[in-house]
């Protein structure tokens, strides 16, 4: 369904971010992309939806090249894609419910986003979706007001009803505790299973993408060096991705009902 | 809030909760915003006619911006010029000078009660009244000419600087300021260890922007007779030499511009 | 650490020869300009009435006291042009100041080459010039009152509300920009979910902020016949009735510490 090739990104300061990317991702997979600080995690999964210019090559979503397309082709197929952020990117003094309203911006027109007078099908499917992760009685508290797991589900929720093919995931659970963590990342690949999404989540914690993505790939420097199973992520693997380092106790064994559950 | 359910709330519309809360005083801020409004478009009395006459003079005016006349009154631009930036500089210099032990005054944290009330009262004097207002009074006093107007800037400030440089101290780290008393130094010894190092850049800072003030205000001073570029350019205006009055707004902007870029390069030098 | 050796001893000096030099040097300079200041200060002031000015402001007072507490019935008008002045004007300067600080503010503007410079050109040029000259320059071009007051204000508020809030544009955090142009939404869409909601208090700030501040100006813009209460202060003084003078000053006074007090609330509500 998302087909990257030799997608490449050469900054203006003359750093490559990404050489010749060649990845695909079929309908339904969650795939976790793993890889250390400056890999170019944040610029793949901005070069899919042009938040950043790729410079070379093309992305391929159900066989539309989305590099050559021109501002209004570019925003529907944005629609396609929803985006959860590290940092929640919640537009914090807007409401919860228009924070996840503002998902169907790219379906709505201006007069009507900006009165705020959503056709009633989206504002159900908001709530819906908000009680779902279990903020229905938060929708009218200002985003500001929400502690970080909270936001992050407000994020996922303005995701999701934009009703996305795929998911772009950006360190969902880099700002959270551990125990967040785990909910969050259950949340989405739960969510995705329940919509037969697509994801692809960047994450710099090894065990927890083990824990929950049937497919791991790992980027160094630009390039992929891994794409596997997570089982398949020995020490010597990692070393490759990461650098030198005593791996041992990062690899957890992973139970199995974790993996159904992901899968 | 209350927890409600979803079926409850699915195919009820929903409307963002208004900032006003109280439906009765949104609406009535709302009305009474709009009826004064009204209330004072419809009181000022504009005679259009002429203000369409006043059109021409208006382009007349914008097409002197495009040919400014420097020479033909470069003398009296030259002098008033002259004036206005030997005010600005001996009133910044004065000004500055005398609103530290004043600033030093009216923080609370370092100055004794009585100090504080009677520095905290000059700097409201200075500050509740415009320069413009001071500058008529010190006029009538002093006689027409440049020193009524250095006075009035010194004056305006003794009452913006004194303000800020005050609020900065109060604002300061005090356990920077507690490990100086405590290593036996004297109040002097203090203010200048533990003090000043604290609130030296941003004192720099808004010296600077004073300075750049005082100009901008030395050049309206003129208007009531206290010296400066402003007489020059009312005699321009009231003789509709827009040309010259032009030349004179260009270098006052020019000036203004640079002691703005100035006081950048000065203020990231200290910080 | 500069430590001079001498005599087989090591002293700490905090700063080098060199250095000391050129502050020493430095200071030479600014103290010569200061002086030279002086002198011409000094040149064109009458000494014979500075040395009578005691006496004068004497006089002055005794004539000023007390103030002729029955003319506060002649200013009811006065006042609430002074006030629509100021409201009327600054309502017309936001309009105008929005769209010039979203073009000036770097991550808005449709061209940093083109466009942004010609904003920024508005920005210093409309806050380097007084609203007092603006008011004079618009009496010339359409004539004495109330409007030209009006238009005077407007003028000199765009700049310093374009300044205050492009810096603010400047400032946002473009994570939330980001996450809303991810979801397809249009330019438009993208500046009234993305930008406004965060510049939004700002915006509200400076306008309280610049309103205060016009109050200020609108009430001495009179003297140079835009209107307001200004205008009986100068009709005052120029028959030299000093006790509707000191009305006069004390009404601005008031009106002046009100409109503090107003702005100093709404920003505490807004903030």
């Amino acid at each position: 369904m998302l087909r990257l090739q030799k997608l490449s990104k050469t900054y203006k300061t003359g750093d490559q971010a990404l050489t010749a990317i060649d990845l695909d991702v079929p309908k339904g997979q969650v795939l976790a992309l793993i890889g250390p600080s400056g890999a170019g995690k944040s610029t793949m999964i901005r070069c899919i939806n042009r938040l950043v210019e790729p410079t070379g090559g093309a992305v391929l979503l159900d066989e539309v090249d989305l590099t050559g397309l021109g501002p209004g082709r570019l925003r529907k197929a944005r629609r396609e894609m929803g985006m959860i952020f590290q940092e929640y990117a919640l537009v914090e003094r807007l409401t919860v419910m228009e924070n996840v309203l503002s998902g169907r911006l790219g379906y709505v027109g201006f007069w009507r986003s900006f009165l705020r007078r959503y056709p009633q099908s989206d504002v159900d499917a908001a709530f819906r979706l908000l009680d779902r992760v279990g903020l229905l009685h938060m929708a009218d508290k200002r985003a500001d007001e929400l502690s970080g797991g909270q936001r992050q589900r407000v994020g996922i929720c303005r995701a999701l009803i934009q009703q996305p093919k795929l998911l772009l995931v950006d360190e969902p659970t880099a700002s959270l505790d551990p125990k967040t963590s785990r909910q969050i990342m259950r949340l989405i690949t739960e969510l995705c299973q329940e919509r037969g999404l697509a994801a692809i989540i960047n994450i710099h914690d090894v065990a927890l993408a083990q824990m929950f993505v049937p497919r791991v790939v790992g980027l160094r420097l630009g390039e992929i060096v891994y794409d596997g199973l997570p089982t398949g992520l020995t020490p010597d693997k990692l070393t490759e991705i990461y650098g030198e380092e005593d791996w041992e106790a990062t690899i957890e064994k992973v139970e199995d009902e974790e993996i159904e559950a992901a899968e | 809030m209350s927890h409600r359910e979803l079926d409850d709330m699915l195919g009820k519309g929903w409307r963002k909760p208004a900032f006003v809360r109280n439906p009765l005083l949104r609406w009535g801020l709302g009305l009474g915003f709009v009826a004064y409004l009204i209330a004072a478009v419809l009181t000022i009395e504009v005679d259009w006619g002429r203000v369409y006459e006043g059109l021409d003079r208006g382009w007349a005016f914008i097409l002197a911006f495009t040919s400014p006349d420097f020479l033909s009154r470069w003398s009296d631009i030259w002098s008033g010029l002259l004036e206005s930036i030997v005010m600005t500089v001996a009133a910044s210099v004065v000004g500055i000078a005398i609103s530290i032990p004043i600033g030093l005054g009216a923080a609370r944290n370092i100055a004794p009660l009585p100090v504080y009330v009677i520095c905290r009262g000059i700097v409201a004097i200075s500050r509740a009244l415009q320069e413009i207002i001071v500058a008529i009074l010190l006029v009538a006093i002093f006689g027409f000419g440049p020193l009524a107007g250095f006075l009035t800037l010194s004056f305006a400030t003794i009452g913006f600087l004194s303000k800020l440089l005050a609020e900065d101290i109060e604002a300061m780290d005090k356990a920077q300021a507690e490990a100086i008393r405590a290593s036996g130094a004297r109040w002097m010894q203090w203010i200048n260890y533990g003090v000043q190092p604290q609130v030296m850049p941003r004192l720099v800072g808004l010296s600077m922007y004073r300075i750049d003030i005082n100009f901008r205000e030395s050049a309206i001073l003129g208007l009531v007779g206290a010296g400066g570029i402003g007489a020059t350019l009312n005699t321009a205006f009231d003789r509709y030499e827009y040309d010259t009055a032009a030349a004179i707004l260009i270098l006052i902007i020019g000036i203004v511009m640079a002691l703005e870029y100035l006081s950048g390069i000065i203020r990231a030098r200290v910080q | 650490m500069p430590v001079l050796e001498r005599a087989g001893m090591q002293i700490w000096r905090r700063r080098t020869g060199r250095d000391s030099l050129i502050r020493w040097f430095g200071w030479l300079i600014g103290v010569a300009v200061f002086v030279y200041c002086w002198q011409i200060i000094s040149a064109s002031t009458t000494w014979f009435f500075v040395w009578d000015a005691p006496r004068i402001a004497n006089d002055i007072w005794t004539r000023a006291t007390p103030p002729r507490w029955e003319y506060i019935t002649q200013l009811g008008r006065p006042i609430w042009d002074t006030l629509n002045i100021a409201t009327l004007g600054t309502l017309i300067a936001l309009c105008l100041a929005v769209p010039v600080a979203f073009l000036a503010a770097r991550n808005t503007t449709p061209s940093a080459l083109f466009i942004r410079p010609v904003a920024l050109l508005i920005i210093v040029s409309t806050r380097s010039i007084n609203s007092l000259i603006w008011a004079l320059l618009l009496i010339a071009i359409i004539g004495p009152g109330v409007f030209a007051g009006v238009i005077a204000i407007a003028i000199r508020s765009i700049g310093f509300c374009a300044k205050l809030l492009y810096e603010a544009i400047e400032e946002i955090d473009s994570g939330q920009v980001e996450a809303i142009t991810a979801t397809g939404a249009s330019r438009w869409q993208v500046m009234a979910y993305g930008i406004v909601p965060q510049v939004l208090p700002a915006f509200a700030g400076i306008a309280v902020f610049r309103w205060d501040i016009n109050i200020r100006e609108s009430t001495v813009l009179g003297l140079v016949g835009a209107g307001g209460i200004g205008l009986q202060l100068s009709a005052s003084l120029n028959v030299l009735a000093w006790p509707q003078v000191s009305l006069i000053l004390i009404v601005i006074l008031v009106a002046v510490l009100i409109s503090e007090l107003v702005s100093a609330k709404v920003r505490g509500a807004i903030i």
